[in-house]
């Protein structure tokens, strides 16, 4: 194992000898497409949250090669355990603007009835499971969920995501562990954006690179650049090609950077050096694929027009249609604890309107 | 005295004990340069350094369990959690390991350690950031459970616990750490573990309330005194040990108990004060115990507000114990 990372995109745009995974001019397009309205679609986001109008953001910024790239091997029939840091996964599979917006409000358009944060996607129509903010829970269940297609006889392929400091958490062991035991047909891509909130890299494992942390599970361990989306979709879909025959999962480190700060509770200037940050900046994805695809004359400035002008304008009007709409109902809360309500949920739903019904006629006083 | 926020005094409080006793160290996600995710770290990594103060990956499960070690090696840990809701991966090493050293050793070995986490709802923060699982450890026999409500009792429960030779779980109402503020005294200040506050005195109902409950009560409790009730508030800033006799005195003088958690009814902490007051007060009572809590459901994100008890819920709580 060498800590090289796979790269494809060369500095002039041109693909490496032998190493371009030829996909169509219309697919080429279509993962642009994509990438840039995630981007634009993360920066709405942050200024909506700016301006209080959700309460919580986390931007992807930086990391549309690695999730976009990675998520595109896939076939639509197959299931995605995500982390946090995934959005572009649901426009690729086509999830509407509208559901993803409604869920950032938590307002009563959003499918999760607003149980959950925003970013806490979950999507069952698209085989993409609900995110949970507990580090690292996904990787071992995404394990699980391989070895039942592999009971069942499917040839279903899981992939699931997490970050370098997920790579610490107890689940981390215990996927990798199972799936390496069961051979299951699962892809773990871990997006080493270089931080954990403020802890640094080095100061998350001693490992020289996470791929190499495969090799103790008896999988492969597969280092790319994840800000080159092409060289990160051929590791992917060798991965994915590979777990679908049957030999089992594999380890994907995409090394990148995570360029905004943490979330919008977090100001990354506080404990980050300037210049790396710039450095990075010097390779993002987007424009790395862009010199691509402009090279093959798929991409030019009008191109580019038409592409932002498009995704501005859609998320401006699923923001504009989501504010509109109302929290979900009171009484919603007391759904979906089990399938049926327990006597106790039942009484405490009761209780509860009867008081909101007293408040009405109590116009702000409290009467004993 | 100095005058500082709920967040500020847990700052102090360990900035005092590093300052007091070098086996003191301070470790968890993000605890360094950052200071924390709520900032409560903050200026200690620089003040003491990064061998007294240092940033761990992020694993709860590591964070614990060296912190046991430690403990078991003569350190005096305090281990962070960045929030309560992300404990679980570590819970194994509390409450079959800190927990347990004690007594499966016949008293060889011990856990002298503080877990400190943000707890509770009321910052938009969904399941996972807003929790109140307090009665989980409650549960564990063998783990102290302390949780303040203002800044002055977090200054001395937290030195307190520092110092005590066994587990301490140090649980701090998030929803507060910048809206409480008060008078703080400088220097050595100790409130020992196990005993209550009478925030409040009263006579005609008792409400038992801790956390970011204390401050929503005393406000209950001046709606409740315009319609001519005298309130009685006890916080027992610690669950446990647990000061009953504090309680039971209050509830024995009143007649009336309310009972104020965010925490889900079933199995929340009221049950176990309602049974207590049950068990040795029955004969004093003039109507029935009262619990407001949060509901037997998931923490919501969107409906937090109508989820969390409110100054409505308490005051519905305390008309159950004269009308019946
Ligand atoms: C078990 C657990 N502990 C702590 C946290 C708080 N937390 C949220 S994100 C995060 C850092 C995650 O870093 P990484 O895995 O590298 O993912 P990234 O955010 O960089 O995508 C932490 C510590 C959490 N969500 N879950
Ligand atoms: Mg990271």
């Amino acid at each position: 194992m060498t800590s090289k990372a796979l790269s494809i995109i060369e500095n002039d745009g041109r693909a490496a000898k032998g190493k371009d995974p030829n996909l169509s001019d219309e697919e080429l397009r279509r993962i642009y497409e994509i990438m840039v309205m995630t981007r634009v679609m993360d920066d709405k986001g942050l200024v909506l949250q700016r301006r209080g109008g959700i309460g919580f953001y986390l931007q992807s910024t930086g990391q549309e090669a690695s999730h976009i790239g990675s998520a595109y091997a896939m076939l639509d029939s197959d299931w995605f355990f995500p982390a946090y840091r995934q959005p572009g996964i649901l426009l690729l599979r086509g999830v509407p603007l509208d559901d993803i917006v409604n869920e950032w409000f938590g307002n009563d358009g959003d499918t999760s009835k607003g149980r959950q944060m925003p970013v806490h996607y979950s999507f069952r129509s698209v085989n993409f499971v609900s995110i949970s903010s507990p580090i690292g829970t996904q990787l071992s269940q995404a394990a699980g969920a391989a070895m039942g297609a592999q009971m069942r006889g499917d040839d279903t392929v899981f992939m699931t995501y997490c970050g370098d400091g997920g790579t610490s958490s107890n689940d981390f062991h215990a996927g990798l562990n199972f799936a390496g035991v069961y051979k299951a047909p699962v892809v773990f891509v871990v997006e080493n954006n270089q931080w954990a909130i403020s802890v640094p890299f080095q100061k998350q494992t001693a490992a020289e690179t996470i791929a190499a942390k495969a090799q103790a599970y008896g999988m492969p361990g597969i280092r790319v650049d994840g800000n080159d989306v092409l060289a990160v979709y051929r590791a992917s879909k060798e991965a994915v090609d590979r777990a679908r025959k049957g030999e089992g999962p594999t380890l994907i480190e995409t090394v990148t950077y995570r360029m905004g700060s943490h979330s919008s509770s977090d100001d990354a200037d506080r404990y980050r050096d300037k210049k790396e940050w710039e450095a990075w900046g010097k390779r993002d994805p987007i424009l790395r694929f862009q010199k691509y695809l402009q090279q093959k004359g798929l991409w030019d400035a009008e191109f580019e027009t038409e592409v932002q002008t498009r995704s501005k304008q859609e998320i401006n009007d699923a923001v504009k249609r989501a504010e509109l709409r109302s929290l979900p109902a009171p009484e919603s809360m007391f759904d979906d604890v089990f399938m049926n309500q327990t006597p106790q949920i039942k009484e405490q739903r009761e209780d509860f309107l009867a008081l909101e019904g007293e408040a009405d006629e109590a116009q702000g006083e409290f009467p004993l | 005295m100095s005058t500082m926020t709920l967040l500020e005094a847990a700052n102090k409080a360990m900035q005092h004990e590093m300052a007091n006793d070098e086996r003191v160290v301070v470790f968890g996600e993000d605890v360094g340069l950052k200071g924390g995710v709520f900032g409560t770290t903050q200026g200690l990594q620089n003040e003491f350094g990064d061998d007294r103060c240092f940033d761990t990956p992020l694993s709860e499960c590591g964070i614990l369990g060296t912190a046991v070690g430690m403990a078991l090696y003569g350190l005096r840990p305090i281990a962070e959690i960045q929030f309560l809701d992300f404990i679980y991966p570590g819970f194994d090493q509390i409450v079959s390991e800190a927990a347990k050293m004690r007594y499966r050793s016949g008293g060889e070995y011990t856990c002298p350690m503080v877990i400190r986490s943000p707890y509770g709802g009321g910052i938009r923060g969904g399941h996972y950031h807003s929790q109140s699982s307090e009665a989980y450890f409650c549960h564990t026999p063998g783990l102290k459970v302390v949780i303040p409500s203002t800044p002055a009792d977090t200054k001395g429960l937290l030195i307190a616990s520092i110092r005590d030779e066994d587990p301490v779980m140090f649980l701090e109402p998030k929803r507060i750490y910048r809206t409480a503020k008060g008078e703080v005294p400088d220097g050595e200040h100790v409130v020992p573990l196990g005993k209550g506050r009478v925030v409040r005195e009263g006579s005609d109902c008792t409400i038992v309330a801790y956390g970011a409950m204390v401050p929503l009560v005393e406000k209950a409790a001046l709606e409740a005194e315009k319609q001519g009730k005298s309130m009685e508030i006890i916080d027992p800033r610690s669950l446990v040990p647990l000061d009953e006799e504090l309680i039971l005195e209050s509830v024995k003088k009143t007649g009336r108990c309310v009972i104020v958690h965010e925490a889900p009814r079933t199995c929340g902490y009221g049950g176990e004060i309602a049974a207590i007051i049950a068990e040795k007060a029955i004969e004093y009572l003039e109507g029935p115990i009262a619990r407001v809590t949060g509901f037997d459901t998931p923490f919501p994100y969107a409906l937090e507000n109508l989820y969390m008890p409110d100054v409505r819920r308490v005051m519905s709580g305390i008309a159950k114990t004269f009308n019946w």
